[in-house]
C-alpha cells in the first residue's frame, strides 16, 4: 500500500490529517487513508501564498508595531501632498511660457495619493487597535478586501507618477520651446491686451534664471522684439532694415537688457553685437561674460528635472512605506481571522497574502464577477417570462 | 508691608513648579528663537557688508546671539531648580543657589531688553554707513580689473535688479561719477576726447545708466544711455518717464528692508522679554513661598510668597547698609556702631534651629 504513495503524500497527510494508529491498518482504514490522500493532494495544489505564523505574543508586537509606522506613513503621505502642492505651485508660476499642461498630471497625482494614502493610513491605524480585542474585530471583516484592493491600486499610482515625471521630461521641452517662442514674438506687443505683460513676463525669467531666448541668444535676431510705435520710420537706417526682409520686420543684431549677465567686467553691450568695430576692444566671438549663454528653455527644463528628481526618492521611501504596511496589515487580517470564534484568543494561527495560489485566487475572482453579472441578467430574464408564460398558456388553453 | 504677597497652599505651591517648569522650557526654546533671529540679522548683514562702510552694525546680532545662548543656559538651569522644588527636601539643595540666580536672571532680562532696544536703534546707524558704502561702491563700479573691487560692479548690479533701485538717491547719480572703465574707452574719438577734456577731473561722464539700473515694468525696450536727451530717441520724453528706469534711490530700498527686518526681530525681543520676565515673577514667589515654609517647619503648612519682603524703600536701605559694612569689615569694631557683632535678641524658635545670620536681605 505505502508503494503506491510518494514520501510527499505520506508528509502532507500526516501533516494535515493526523490519522490515528487504527485507521491505517484496518481495510476501511486503507479506503479512509486513500480519500484522506486525495484530499491532501488537492489541498497541496492550492497552497496559500507565503504563509508566516503567528503566536499570540508575534501577533500582538504586529499590531503595535503597524499601528506605530501607520502613523509615520500619515506623515509621509502628507509630505507627499505638500510637495505635490510645491511642484504644482511652481509650474503654475511659469504657465505662461508653457503651451501645454501635460506635465501637471504629476503634481495632481501626488496630491490626490498624499491626501488618500492619509485617509488609508488613519484606517489601518483603527484596524491596528481593533486587532487587540478579538470582539471588536469582527466588524472590519467585510471591509478589509475592497479596502486593499483599492490602497494596493493607490499605492501603485505613487510610482506612475515617478515613471511619468521621466516620460513627459519631452513633452515638457516641447511645451516650453512653444511658450517661449510664443512669448519672444510677443515681447513688443506691451499695448495689445492679453499680450502686454508677455515683456515684463520675459523679461523677469531671463533675469532669474541667467538665461537668454530660447536656444539661445540668437533667438532674439530673428524676432522684432521693439514695437513700431518706438521706431522712426523717417530715419533711413530704420527705413533700410525694415526693407532688407520680406516680412517687413525691423530685425537687428540686438537683445533686450535682461539679457546682460552682471558678473561682465565690462559695461553690457546689447545691441551690435556682432559688429566687433562698433565697440572698442570688443569680439563677439570669444566674449563669453558679457550676455547669459544658457537659452531659457534648457534653464527652465534643468530647473523642473531638478525638482523631480528630488521629490522622487521621497515618494519612493512613501511608495515602499506604504506597501510595507499594507502587506503587514494583510498578514495580521488573516492571522486574526484564524482567532475569530475561538474560545482561547492566544492560540497560535497562520497568516498568509492569498488563501489560494494568485492564478486560482483570479480564477475565483472571476467567478465572482460572472455571478454577479449574472444575477443581474437573471432578473432580467425573469422580468421576462412572465409575459411568455400566459402566451404559452394561452395555446394550451385554446 | 510685603511688596505683593500672595498665599499658597501645599498644592497651588506645586502646581506652580510645574507649570516653571514648563515655562522654563519654553523659555530654552524661546533662547533658541533669538540666537537664531541674531543669526540671521548677522548673516543678513554681512551678505551687503560690501554696501556698507565699517560702521559697528556687527553690535546687534552679535548681543542677541550672545543673549540666546545665555538665555537657553539660565532657563535649562531654571527648569531644573523648579522640577525639585516640588519636593521640600530637594528644595534644601538649591536653597542657597536660588536667590543669586534670581538677581542674575533679573539683571539678564535687563540685557534683553537692551537688546530689544538697539535693534530699534539699528536705523541710525545704517543710516550713514549705507551713505557712504554706496557712494564708494558706485565710484568703484568700473575697477573690475583691481583686485579688492572686483566683485563690486556685480554686488551693484545685482542690488540694482534685485531692490528695484538705482543709484543712491536716484539715478541721477550714476551722472557724476565715471563708470565706464578707462579699458573700453576709445581714447582715438574724438566724443570720447571731449567728454574727457569736459571736466576738471578728467573724467568720462555721460547721462547714462547701467543696464541693472532698467525698470522691467517699462512697455519700451531700455533706454539707458542719452537719458536727457529728448531727440536722441523717438517718441520720448524724460521729464515724463516714469517707466524706464527704477525710480527709488537704493539708499532708501536698503534702509526699509533693514528698518523692517530691525523693527520685526525688535518686536519678537520685547515679548520674548515679557515671558522671561513673568516667569521670573513665578519663580520668585516659589522661592519665597517655599523658604517661608521652611522658616514655619511644616512642608505641608500655607505659606507667603512675597516679591520682596519689606517694601522697597527699606529693602533699598538696608541693601545699601550692607554695602556700607562690607566696606567697613576691615576696621576695628569699637567704632562704635552698635549692631556690627551683637546676634540677635530676638525669638530664636526651637532649640535645634541655629540663629539666622545677620542681615537677612531677602
Amino acid at each position: 500500500m505505502t508503494g503506491d504513495y510518494d514520501t510527499q503524500d505520506i508528509i502532507l497527510y500526516f501533516i494535515f490529517f493526523r490519522p490515528n494508529q487504527n485507521g491505517c491498518q484496518t481495510v476501511g482504514g486503507t479506503l479512509k487513508a486513500q480519500g484522506l490522500k486525495e484530499r491532501a493532494l488537492k489541498y497541496s495544489r492550492s497552497m496559500v501564498l507565503l504563509k508566516i505564523k503567528f503566536p499570540f505574543q508575534k501577533r500582538v508586537r504586529l499590531a503595535q508595531g503597524l499601528w506605530l509606522l501607520s502613523w509615520v506613513a500619515m506623515f509621509s503621505g502628507a509630505i507627499t501632498f505638500a510637495m505635490g502642492v510645491f511642484l504644482k505651485t511652481e509650474l503654475h508660476r511659469r504657465s505662461e511660457v508653457m503651451h501645454s499642461m501635460d506635465i501637471h498630471i504629476v503634481p495632481n497625482l501626488l496630491m490626490a495619493v498624499g491626501l488618500a494614502s492619509v485617509g488609508i493610513n488613519i484606517c489601518a491605524g483603527k484596524v491596528c487597535q481593533d486587532s487587540l480585542d478579538p470582539t471588536r474585530f469582527p466588524r472590519w471583516k467585510m471591509f478589509l478586501p475592497p479596502f486593499f484592493c483599492f490602497s494596493v491600486f493607490l499605492t501603485s499610482l505613487l510610482l506612475v507618477a515617478m515613471i511619468l515625471s521621466f516620460a513627459l521630461q519631452p513633452s515638457l521641452e516641447e511645451s516650453l520651446k512653444i511658450g517661449l517662442k510664443n512669448g519672444i514674438h510677443f515681447y513688443k506687443d506691451t499695448d495689445t491686451p492679453g499680450r502686454c505683460f508677455q515683456k515684463e513676463t520675459i523679461d523677469r525669467l531671463q533675469i532669474e534664471f541667467q538665461c537668454c531666448g530660447n536656444t539661445n541668444y540668437r533667438d532674439w535676431f530673428e524676432v522684432q522684439w521693439i514695437s513700431s510705435r518706438y521706431l522712426d520710420f523717417t530715419s533711413k537706417e530704420v527705413k533700410d532694415r525694415v526693407r532688407s526682409n520680406v516680412d517687413g520686420r525691423y530685425l537687428l543684431d540686438g537683445v533686450p537688457f535682461s539679457c546682460c549677465n552682471p558678473a561682465s567686467p565690462r559695461p553690457c553691450i546689447q545691441y551690435s553685437l556682432l559688429d566687433n568695430s562698433a565697440h572698442y576692444n570688443y569680439e563677439y566671438q570669444s566674449e563669453e561674460l558679457n550676455l547669459y549663454n544658457r537659452g531659457c528653455r534648457q534653464a527652465l527644463v534643468s530647473y523642473y528635472m531638478g525638482l523631480m528628481n528630488t521629490i522622487g526618492p521621497c515618494v519612493l521611501f512613501d511608495f515602499l512605506l506604504q506597501m510595507t504596511i499594507l502587506v503587514s496589515l494583510r498578514y495580521l487580517q488573516t492571522a486574526m481571522e484564524g482567532v475569530i470564534g475561538q474560545e482561547n484568543v492566544e492560540i497560535e494561527t497562520e497568516g498568509y497574502i492569498l488563501e489560494k495560489g494568485v492564478k486560482e485566487t483570479l480564477l475565483e475572482t472571476k467567478e465572482k464577477m460572472k455571478k454577479l453579472l449574472q444575477f443581474a441578467r437573471v432578473d432580467d430574464a425573469s422580468a421576462v417570462t412572465p409575459d411568455t408564460e400566459p402566451e404559452a398558456d394561452k395555446p394550451a388553453t385554446a | 508691608m510685603a511688596v505683593l504677597p500672595i498665599k499658597f497652599t501645599k498644592n497651588k505651591r506645586d502646581k506652580l513648579a510645574q507649570i516653571l517648569w514648563v515655562l522654563n522650557w519654553v523659555s530654552v526654546v524661546t533662547g533658541i528663537i533669538l540666537f537664531s533671529l541674531g543669526i540671521f540679522l548677522k548673516v543678513e548683514i554681512n551678505k551687503r557688508l560690501d554696501l556698507m562702510a565699517e560702521r559697528q552694525l556687527q553690535s546687534v546680532p552679535n548681543m542677541l546671539i550672545a543673549v540666546g545662548l545665555i538665555a537657553c543656559m539660565i532657563n535649562f538651569l531654571g527648569g531644573k531648580i523648579c522640577y525639585d522644588c516640588v519636593d521640600t527636601n530637594k528644595f534644601l539643595r538649591w536653597k542657597l543657589v536660588m536667590l543669586p540666580y534670581i538677581i542674575c536672571t533679573f539683571f539678564f532680562t535687563l540685557s534683553v531688553l537692551v537688546g530689544a532696544l538697539m535693534c530699534y536703534s539699528m536705523h541710525g546707524q545704517l543710516k550713514e554707513a549705507l551713505t557712504l558704502g554706496l557712494r564708494d561702491a558706485m565710484r568703484y563700479y568700473k575697477d573690475t580689473a583691481t583686485p579688492g573691487r572686483c566683485f563690486l560692479k556685480r554686488t551693484v548690479d545685482q542690488l540694482q535688479i534685485q531692490f528695484q533701485c538705482c543709484g543712491n538717491e536716484g539715478y541721477r547719480d550714476w551722472f557724476q561719477i565715471q563708470w565706464v572703465s578707462n579699458r573700453y574707452l576709445d581714447m582715438s574719438q574724438r566724443e570720447v576726447v571731449d567728454r574727457l577734456r569736459s571736466n576738471v577731473e578728467g573724467k568720462y561722464l555721460m547721462d547714462g545708466v547701467p543696464f541693472s539700473c532698467c525698470n522691467v515694468n517699462s512697455p519700451r525696450p531700455c533706454i539707458q544711455y542719452q537719458i536727457t536727451n529728448n531727440s536722441a530717441h523717438f517718441n520720448y520724453d524724460y521729464q515724463t518717464e516714469e517707466l524706464n528706469l527704477w525710480m527709488r534711490g537704493c539708499h532708501q530700498a536698503l534702509l526699509d528692508y533693514y528698518t523692517n527686518i530691525g523693527h520685526s526681530i525688535g518686536l519678537t525681543v520685547l515679548i520674548i522679554w515679557l515671558f522671561e520676565l513673568s516667569v521670573l515673577t513665578g519663580v520668585r514667589y516659589l522661592q519665597t513661598s517655599l523658604e517661608n515654609v521652611l522658616r514655619q517647619g511644616d512642608p505641608e503648612c500655607e505659606s507667603d510668597g512675597w516679591l520682596l519682603e519689606n517694601s522697597f524703600v527699606e529693602t533699598a536701605r538696608s541693601n545699601f547698609n550692607v554695602i556700607k559694612h562690607l566696606g567697613k569689615f576691615n576696621q576695628i569694631s569699637s567704632n562704635g556702631d552698635p549692631n556690627i557683632d551683637k546676634p540677635p535678641t530676638a525669638h530664636y524658635g526651637p532649640d535645634n534651629v541655629p540663629p539666622k545670620p545677620l542681615p537677612t536681605a531677602s
